[in-house]
């Protein structure tokens, strides 16, 4: 019964959802454009939708084998958590998350937007029901998450164990947050786009929307780095798979939205890019959510690999992104410029800043496409790997973190005091470090050195900004600034550590040698047998001392029967200069075993800043939606 | 600004879309092709694999007949698999060589026990030089040499039944 109403939701979801589109293209008559029907109809869609992902998650905590999907991914032995989350673990149930985040989005904005003129509200809103219409579509018709299976097997047939974790129920709901929060900026730009209304009203409604999504891909990328780092047992923590960029891309343009709105909302200048960039930071999450779920690329993240799904996504996001952008080519010559600005300015630091943004998205999208490209074009099969992309992204990142020194702290419109007492602080920390790391570690890469100068560098060049200014009355949006550029420092502080200072050892040792890493010594006790809720598993006995401090690890190799799958759980010791990171491996005849030692300095300073850069946004969003409450409230006081 | 530049985002788009619409819609190649393939087989000598059979070198190939070789291990639980097909291959009055990958002599005694021997000559690669010379990255594969020791046709993984006429098909092509 719950999953027929689930479906019933979804049906009845669908149509409201064509309804909304009907009523703001005008099919309704000019009563059915205006904001009050196309509002509820957006409400009552919202609701429906959240009812059938409720429905949902309610099949799998109550492990109904009757239902296909709850068969094939969920098991009657699963801890609650997991066959909770195990509803969004599948290509169904993560498309159904995805629709539902979109329909809530599109509510919300019916909800509560109103610095929109009510036409333009209209057409977005239009623009939200479209992309909804499609996604719907797509559920129902090519994956139906309620699809029923009979005769009801006994048991169902378990999780990808390397999915059992408890970074599995928050990832993709938080990468899907931001995927499609970003869907309300495209479709506001499409709305504006369509009423010729592109102005500073647009930006100002765009950008909390732009700063949530924002802050849920940062949240989500740093997330999954940190869950790559220590459940793939690898020891690196970003691996530029398909799937990774995935997420990457959009966060690049969201990245550059996030500044240019800035300016349009603050000068209303850069009105034509920042559409275009509105429109592009959606189309990338369409992009990768297509990317990941076609499978069309291979990559260390499985998904069942369907080219019926792939097509309609394809179709789907070529009408969306085709009909966008065909849009905006047309309108733009309509656009109107803001205030000119000079090049050294606030604004042109913030152009150059978009600039490489764009160029580093534009990288890692070639970089991805690469191998499909190539083999359409020579039949050749090639993968490209993490040398082309640090090698090329990399020092355009540093450009732009070099750009970070002076540009948050340059005026609108024109700067014409002197440069360098600004860039001063920044500027001197950032060389002592470069001579002092050129004397102390003569053989570290160009690149980790440059990260490492930088980052110091950019330490108190962050926090400049907040220099001569009345700390009480500063607007929280630019404590926010500062708080994430110094996470972006924080993070590629962390990075450079990482990359120069990472000491590795690959021993074949048996219970009773000792192997040395960096500062500490690791003796290898025993190795002894393990058990979990669902899993056995040969866990080793490590004692690392270093100096007076010791610490005991113990890595596993896990073995999960239902399905069987041996995984390797790295054990790692955080202490505040790093991280001791190990992994058991096999054994060989002789009895040996291989054991994996990272000592990492400094490294946990990369998740670190993630999450201060997330901080940083959340605390702008809050600024700013705090203060458009007050004015609000100061404007109606006025009119009383 | 230009027309051009105005519509440069849908073009990138349509180019995209374009690739993949090829991917998806184009029957996936997953064959990988063989670099050895044309190649004399690399001079080598191999010690016999276990007690009863021959050693295999390289000049063992000229012969003037093509026949198979066969990549494969006693700890290679897909070569359980194809043994049989070895088998019937080998009753088609086909020559099959074999080289045993990290193995030892009482497991492949063990091995041709249990599922068969349907090779002429085995050689012990104890450290896959000969393996990797031959351009193979695992186990098991199969590669068809012609009579004047030129390889033919390199089948990576298994073979399974499906695959037995253009193994057949490979090697007539080979004399």
């Amino acid at each position: 019964m719950i999953a027929e109403a689930g479906l019933a939701a979804l049906w009845l979801a669908t149509a409201l959802a064509a309804l909304q589109l009907a009523l703001a293209f005008g099919l309704g008559g000019e009563q059915g454009r205006q904001v009050a029907p196309i509002r509820a109809v957006a409400v009552g869609q919202g609701l429906l939708t959240i009812l059938a992902f409720a429905a949902l998650v309610a099949v799998f905590l109550r492990s109904d084998m009757s239902v296909l999907l709850v068969a094939e991914n969920s098991h009657s032995q699963k801890p609650w958590i997991y066959k909770f989350a195990g509803a969004w673990g599948n290509h169904e149930g993560s498309m159904l998350l995805w629709v539902t985040v979109l329909a809530i989005a599109g509510a919300v904005v019916a909800l509560f937007e109103r610095r929109l003129d009510e036409r333009t509200l209209s057409a977005s809103l239009g623009a939200q029901a479209a992309l909804a219409l499609g996604f719907f579509a797509f559920l129902l018709i090519a994956s139906n998450p309620f699809e029923r299976l009979d005769p009801a097997p006994l048991d169902g047939r378990g999780l990808n164990p390397l999915l059992q974790d408890p970074g599995l129920a928050f990832h993709p709901p938080t990468l899907y947050l931001g995927y499609v929060g970003l869907s309300v900026a495209f479709s506001i730009a499409v709305g504006g786009l369509i009423r010729r209304e592109v102005g500073p009203a647009i930006a100002r409604a765009m950008r909390p929307w732009v700063l949530a999504a924002w802050i849920m891909l940062t949240l989500g990328i740093t997330a999954g780095s940190y869950w790559a780092y220590y459940e793939l047992g690898w020891g690196g923590w970003w691996f530029w798979d398909p799937v990774e960029n995935a997420s990457l891309m959009p966060w690049l343009a969201a990245t550059a939205l996030l500044h240019s709105v800035n300016v349009l909302a603050a000068r209303g200048g850069l009105r034509a890019w920042t559409m275009m960039l509105a429109l592009v930071a959606f189309s990338m999450s369409m992009v990768g959510t297509f990317l990941v779920r076609s499978g069309i690329l291979t990559s260390v993240h499985a998904f069942a690999v369907d080219p019926t799904r792939g097509s309609f996504i394809l179709v789907l996001l070529t009408l969306y992104i085709g009909g966008a952008l065909t849009l905006l080519a047309l309108r733009i010559a309509d656009v109107k410029e803001g205030a000119p600005f000079n090049i050294v300015s606030r604004e042109g630091g913030l152009v150059i800043n978009n600039l490489l943004l764009s160029v580093i998205l534009g990288v890692v999208f070639v970089g991805t496409l690469y191998p499909l490209i190539a083999e359409a074009v020579s039949g050749e099969k090639l993968s490209v790997g993490p040398p082309y992309f640090n090698s090329v992204a990399s020092p355009v990142a540093l450009a732009l973190a070099a750009l970070m020194l002076i540009g948050p702290q340059l005026r609108w419109r024109r700067d014409s005091a002197p440069i360098l007492p600004r860039l001063a602080p920044g500027l001197l920390i950032a060389v002592v470090i470069l001579v002092g790391s050129i004397i102390l570690w003569p053989a570290i890469g160009i690149l980790p050195r440059l990260g490492l100068v930088l980052g110091v560098g950019l330490l108190p060049a962050s926090v400049m900004p907040l220099f001569g200014r009345s700390l009480r009355r500063t607007p929280l949006a630019v404590w926010g600034m500062v708080l994430a550029h110094l996470g972006v420092a924080v993070a590629i502080l962390g990075m450079a550590s990482d990359s120069a200072f990472t000491r590795e050892k690959l021993a074949a040792s048996r219970p009773g040698d000792t192997v040395s890493v960096g500062p500490w010594l690791v003796e290898f006790k025993q190795v002894m047998p393990a058990a979990g809720p669902n899993w056995t598993a040969l866990e080793a006995e490590l004692r690392a001392s270093r100096g007076s401090g010791v610490t005991v690890l113990k890595p596993q190799s896990r073995f999960f029967p239902d399905p069987p799958t041996t995984t390797n759980e790295a054990a790692i010791d955080t202490s505040w200069n790093g991280q001791l990171y190990a992994v058991l491996g096999e054994r060989d005849e002789q009895g040996r075993w291989q054991l994996r030692l990272w000592w990492k300095p400094f490294v946990t300073l990369i998740w670190l800043g993630g999450i201060l850069i997330a901080l940083g946004g959340a605390l702008a969003l809050l600024g700013r939606l705090f203060r458009e409450r007050q004015q609000r409230r100061r404007v109606e006081e006025a009119y009383e | 600004m230009s027309r051009l530049v105005r519509f440069a985002p849908l073009l990138i788009l349509l180019l995209f879309v374009a690739v993949v619409a090829w991917r998806l819609l184009a029957p996936e190649d997953t064959k990988i092709r063989s670099r050895m393939t044309g190649r004399p087989v690399p001079a080598f000598v191999l010690a016999p694999a276990t007690g009863g059979v021959s050693g295999l070198s390289s000049t063992d190939f000229a012969t003037g007949q093509p026949r198979l070789v066969n990549v494969f291990a006693s700890w290679c639980v897909p070569c359980i698999a194809e043994a049989p097909l070895l088998m019937e291959i080998k009753r088609r009055g086909i020559p099959i060589n074999a080289i045993a990958v990290r193995d030892k002599p009482a497991d492949v005694a063990e091995f041709l026990q249990s599922h068969g021997n349907p090779f002429d000559r085995i050689g012990a690669d104890p450290e896959s030089r000969v393996q990797i010379a031959l351009g193979s990255s695992g186990v098991p594969e199969t590669f068809i040499v012609d009579g004047q020791g030129v390889i033919r046709y390199q089948h990576m993984g298994p073979i399974e039944p499906g695959d037995v006429p253009l193994i057949l098909r490979e090697w007539e092509k080979a004399r």
